[in-house]
């Protein structure tokens, strides 16, 4: 065997596509891919509507190598239809998660979606709500099942509620994780409930600072590849239980957080509350300064 | 979705072992090259999938400058289009050919 190589190019993980995260992510050769785009396993559904497909469906799944451990690895490529679930896709997360199960081989899910792909609405839903099914299923088996967050398309809709089952979370800035998207809740709401162009906005509210502050997310990174990696063997390593007495933890954590800060009209007043000196610079921060800033912050450790 | 086919006598074989490379995404502007060794080594069969009808033209010029100039002989080479401009494609293929030749790990 030989030693474990990082690939030790610096890469912005919000600039990267699915395959380059995840040769960055994975010990450098390690990765070999499942459904790979020469079987051109495309959607059924797009060629109705006359778009364009992709030979692997906006998604790659494969096994590699994390710090020389086996790993199960599925990407979405963010600027395929926005990272979009549909059929296929979701498809080969379901078999991939189902297979971690089987194999109790921890998994590495690289987040970059707008949620379910509205050409292939009915499948791409129930493809979400088989992969949540799969998530629960492979952590009662002990396996890990990790998100990691940074991509262009965030991780909205039904994409959001999968990393809501996930063991642990990392993310970075440019990370956004949330339900509904701003351009969603500006045309569900209004523009004075959510301003979708104001992107101050959009980044105190969806963005990775404040999923870290609030307990959303666990880990904190720069956006660079090398960063993801780390905090994914990290997360890798900590051993997860997903039982009844994890969920009423988790339950008894989000009664009291939405106690706590249910009135806040803005994220700043939640920093402000959790006691950072200056909240109005938390946007501002850099990683080291932001961390020490947010010693105490809401974390969700009871509950993952 | 217009659907274009050419199959092309290619001087020099591509270089390198490996099987297959990818490269580019499905975007607006962008394309997919998804490249096989798979046809003979004096031959490129290029498959095109475009959502901008009507630029059939377009692609025989951009094909056949690619295979003259490049090491494309051996070479199953598809392409998803989401309305590329020329040289976009010309740049993903020769990105493409180059992959291709990059040592296996």
């Amino acid at each position: 065997m030989t030693a474990v190589t990082a690939n030790d190019v610096s890469l912005s993980w919000y600039e990267a596509s699915a395959r380059q995260r995840i040769d960055a992510l994975v010990d450098a050769g390690s990765f070999s891919e499942f459904i790979g785009p020469e079987l051109r396993e495309i959607s059924p559904h797009l060629s109705i509507f006359d778009l364009p497909e992709q030979f692997d469906d906006g998604i790659v799944i494969g096994r590699g190598r994390l710090d020389g451990a086996p790993v199960l690895v599925a990407a979405q490529e963010g600027r395929f239809m926005g990272g979009a679930f549909g059929e296929v896709h979701g498809a080969k997360l379901t078999g991939l998660l189902r297979a971690a199960r089987a194999l109790k081989q921890d998994l590495v899910i690289l987040f970059d979606t707008g949620g379910v792909r509205l050409q292939e609405a009915n499948a791409g839903e129930l493809a979400i709500a088989e992969i949540m099914r799969a998530v629960i299923e492979a952590r009662r088996e002990g396996v890990n099942v990790v998100g990691l967050i940074g991509g262009r398309a965030g991780c909205y809709g039904g994409g959001s509620l999968i990393a809501g089952t996930c063991s642990k979370l990392i993310i970075s800035e440019q990370g956004r994780l949330s339900v509904s998207g701003p351009e969603v809740i500006e045309t569900n709401k209004g523009i004075e409930e959510f301003d979708s162009r104001d992107r101050a906005l959009v980044w105190r509210t969806m963005g990775g600072k404040h999923r870290y502050l609030i307990g959303g997310a666990d880990t904190f990174v720069d956006d660079e590849a090398l960063a993801f990696r780390e905090a994914a063997i990290t997360a890798l390593k900590v051993g997860t239980r997903c039982d009844v007495t994890v969920l009423e933890a988790e339950q008894a954590r989000l009664e009291r957080r939405l106690q706590r800060f249910g009135e806040a009209e803005d994220a700043v007043e939640i920093w402000q509350a959790l006691g950072i000196d200056d909240p109005t610079d938390v946007p501002a921060l850099p990683t080291g300064a932001f961390l020490r800033a947010a010693t105490n912050r809401e974390n969700a450790d009871d509950a993952r | 979705m217009e659907k274009l086919s050419f199959r092309l006598t290619a001087t020099r074989s591509a270089g390198g072992t490996r099987a297959q490379a990818m490269v580019g995404v499905v975007a607006s502007g962008n394309l997919e090259v998804l490249l096989e060794r798979s046809v003979p080594a004096d031959t490129c069969t290029i498959d095109i999938a475009t959502a901008a009808h009507g630029f059939d033209k377009v692609w025989d010029a951009v094909v056949r400058d690619f295979v003259a100039r490049r090491s494309a002989g051996g070479l199953r080479i598809s392409i998803n289009d989401g309305g590329a401009r020329p040289d976009t494609v010309a740049l993903r293929l020769a990105q493409g050919v180059r992959k291709i030749e990059e040592p296996e790990r």
